[in-house]
């Protein structure tokens, strides 16, 4: 166990009846990083960040967040995180200014400090000139940058988002992640899920989830590198049939289409040789096949592809 | 700490400040309410259609007639010739009332023998029959008693004597035979339930649809703090929209509070607990406030048609007042009846101060606890 991790979880699981919505999953988080979880929806990121906030009870395994216990110390983890939900849950009727007044009061953020602070915020979620304008009335992006704001008012040393960036325009999802670029540079830890997998790229570390299991926990690099050399890139003739031969092959674990091309994930048995062959046994005419550098969805589908 | 309560409880006079719909619940619906109680009951009640069959057709007949006319409850419809006529103006619904006075009325009277006067009533809505009776009555006993003052005086006897036959008090503290005064004591008790209960769950409510409550437990905030920043808000509106009620049935209807308004002040405050505690109940099984709303009902309705705000309930089949005595409501409107209109105290309260207390300090930590766990 790191013992300068800022999260470290073992065989965290967590069952809802029936459902294992997380499943043994085991993970550190060191201090600066930007930790992304990957995975499509319902697969169990949200009900993880749920028991790392210490709101809701594992069903067993253990993790510690900034040094506490999830379990038993869940009101001191509370005190040192920010935690932006799912959707970005301002009062829309107040105002900007009535938002982060709000945190700061509940966060007990000095009052002879307060205003100072505030000033900061607004101006760090870039909102001056807004701070009377209602919360409800901002765009999408406006309100996402206050909820960072609002999360972040007591300056927390890790902060929780739980895809913050759902339903953003892209302009505004990059300028989110130069926010969160340079709160990091402060030395502020993130772990922020997210569906989107080329925002993936952003963090240092990623963890795929899906169906409630960690699949793997690396850089995005390390990530590509277990795919690459496996991927092959086939351009054809008749890119229905190859796909319809590929399938049958136990040699290929995946294939899918990319525009008129095809791309085929092989086993550790697959070569290109045999892809070649078959496809031409099967009266498919073959102009081109390349190894490519797998992109996280790759990476991803390989993953799922390999535990099924 | 302090810091976290003052947060949540200027937060929620912002929201307040902000949402129409609540707060015209708290400023407009107190009045509005009053003047439909108060004023459409009041003319459900009086100007009764009344039918005459007046055989006696002399002076004492008509002053009888006429001071009935003058009561403001009866409007004189027509006349009928015979007795059949008269029950026939009833069952076609002509009439509410028929009047019947018999023949040689006015020379019994001046004889001083009795004057037998027949009064039929519709009885089919039990309000206007208890009305009419109720008028009738009065307007039978205060023409007697002007009859026997007349003829004593002409005897030479003083006015005193004469006090002896008035036997007015037929509607106790209610001479007038007002609705509004069973109506503000009515009003205020539905105001204090229904607003503080439907403010209070929808306001966590409102939060849980938001996303709002899921952020505010991430937070130190807590659950005892939560609590107290929602019924703090909902407590003063309550009051305020109270206070309001009070002074425009005393503006309006000129009904002021008869006893002490300490008193008066200090159970409405523990019954407030209750409706509070009714509403964080709602709010921890509510998922919208759609259902909010609906479970609100669930408690309301029953509360209106037992508790003797809308129906007597001395007029209740037995099961039915028993199964009233479940609803607080009952309870409050009767000791909000004695300290405004009777002007009592504790001494004579205390049988309903007793369930009352029980009810709402069960429900308050009842719905606490709930909503700790809940939340938490
Ligand atoms: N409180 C709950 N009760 C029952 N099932 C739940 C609850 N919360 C989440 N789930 C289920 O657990 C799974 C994971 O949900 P969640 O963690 O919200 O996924 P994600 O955030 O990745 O979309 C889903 O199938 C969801 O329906
Ligand atoms: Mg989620």
């Amino acid at each position: 166990m790191a013992t300068d991790a800022i999260i470290d979880v073992r065989n965290l699981t967590k069952r809802f009846g029936d459902l294992t919505a997380v499943d043994q999953i085991s993970f550190s988080v060191g201090a600066g990083e930007i930790f992304a979880f990957l995975g499509p929806n319902g697969s169990g990121k949200s009900t993880t960040i749920r028991m790392l906030c210490g709101i809701l009870r594992p069903t067993s395994g253990t993790g510690r967040v900034l040094g506490f216990d999830i379990e038993r110390e869940g009101e001191k983890i509370k005190r040192g995180i920010g935690y932006m939900s799912q959707r970005f849950s301002l009062y829309e009727d107040l105002t900007v200014w009535e938002n982060l007044e709000f945190y700061a009061g509940i966060y007990n953020v000095p009052r002879t400090r307060r205003r100072e602070r505030l000033e900061e915020l607004v101006a760090m979620a870039g909102l001056t000139g807004r701070e009377r304008q209602l919360a409800g009335q901002l765009s999408g992006g406006w309100q996402q940058r206050l909820a960072l704001g609002c999360a972040f008012v007591h300056q927390p040393r890790l902060l929780f988002l739980d895809e913050p960036t759902a339903g953003v325009d892209p302009i505004s999802r990059q300028e989110f992640w130069t926010l969160i670029h340079d709160l990091t540079r402060q030395g502020v830890t993130i772990f922020v899920t997210t569906h989107y997998l080329d925002e993936a790229e952003h963090a240092n570390r990623i963890g795929m989830i899906h169906l409630g299991k960690l699949r793997a926990a690396a850089t995005p690099a390390e990530l590509k590198r277990m795919v690459h050399g496996r991927l092959l890139n086939i351009a054809c003739d008749a890119p229905f049939e190859a796909v319809a031969i590929l399938q049958t092959m136990p040699e290929v674990r995946n294939v899918t289409f990319q525009g008129n091309d095809v791309h085929a994930l092989l086993t550790d048995e697959g070569a290109e040789e045999t892809i070649r062959n078959s496809l031409r046994q099967g009266g498919v005419v073959v102009h081109d096949v390349q190894p490519i550098t797998p992109s996280l969805e790759d990476v991803f589908v390989s993953l799922i592809a390999g535990a099924e | 700490m302090i810091s976290r309560l003052l947060a949540m409880v200027r937060k929620e006079f912002i929201q307040i400040r902000r949402d129409r719909r609540t707060l015209a619940m708290v400023l407009i619906m107190p009045v509005m309410e009053l003047l439909l109680f108060g004023y459409a009951i009041d003319t459900v009640v009086d100007h009764l259609s009344t039918m005459v069959y007046d055989e006696a057709s002399d002076v004492e007949s008509r002053a009888l007639i006429a001071a009935f006319e003058n009561s403001g409850y009866f409007d004189i419809e027509g006349y009928a010739l015979s007795q059949s006529e008269l029950v026939e103006a009833i069952d076609a619904g002509r009439a509410k009332v028929a009047l019947h006075i018999p023949p040689r009325f006015g020379d019994q009277l001046l004889r001083g023998q009795q004057g037998n006067v027949q009064l039929i009533i519709d009885g089919s809505d039990p309000n206007v029959a208890s009305t009419a009776s109720f008028a009738a009555s009065s307007v039978v006993q205060a023409r007697m008693a002007e009859i026997t003052a007349a003829s004593l005086e002409r005897r030479g006897l003083g006015r005193a004597a004469a006090a002896g036959i008035d036997l007015r008090p037929v509607v106790l503290y209610n001479p007038t035979m007002s609705s509004a005064h069973f109506m503000i004591p009515g009003v205020i008790s539905l105001i204090l339930l229904f607003q503080a209960l439907i403010l209070t769950a929808f306001a966590v409510v409102r939060e849980r649809e938001r996303g709002t409550l899921e952020q505010l437990i991430v937070t130190p905030v807590k659950s005892w703090e939560l609590m107290l920043g929602k019924v703090l808000p909902y407590t003063v509106t309550a009051a305020t929209a109270t206070i309001l009620t009070m002074l425009a049935g005393w503006i309006l209807f000129g009904v002021g509070v008869a006893g002490s308004l300490l008193l008066l002040g200090a159970l409405s405050l523990l019954y407030l607990l209750g409706s509070l505690g009714l509403g964080l109940l709602i709010s921890t099984v509510s998922q919208t406030q759609a259902q909010a709303m609906q479970m609100a009902m669930f408690f309301m309705i029953p509360s209106i048609l037992l508790s003797g705000f809308m129906y007597p309930r001395e007029t209740m089949p037995f099961a039915i007042r028993q199964l009233s005595l479940l609803t607080p409501m009952t309870y409050f409107l009767y000791i909000l009846r004695g300290i405004m209109l009777k002007g009592v105290g504790l001494r004579f309260l205390w049988p309903s101060v007793l369930p009352l207390a029980l009810f709402s300090i069960a429900v308050f930590a009842l719905s606490a606890k709930r909503f700790q766990k809940r939340i938490a």
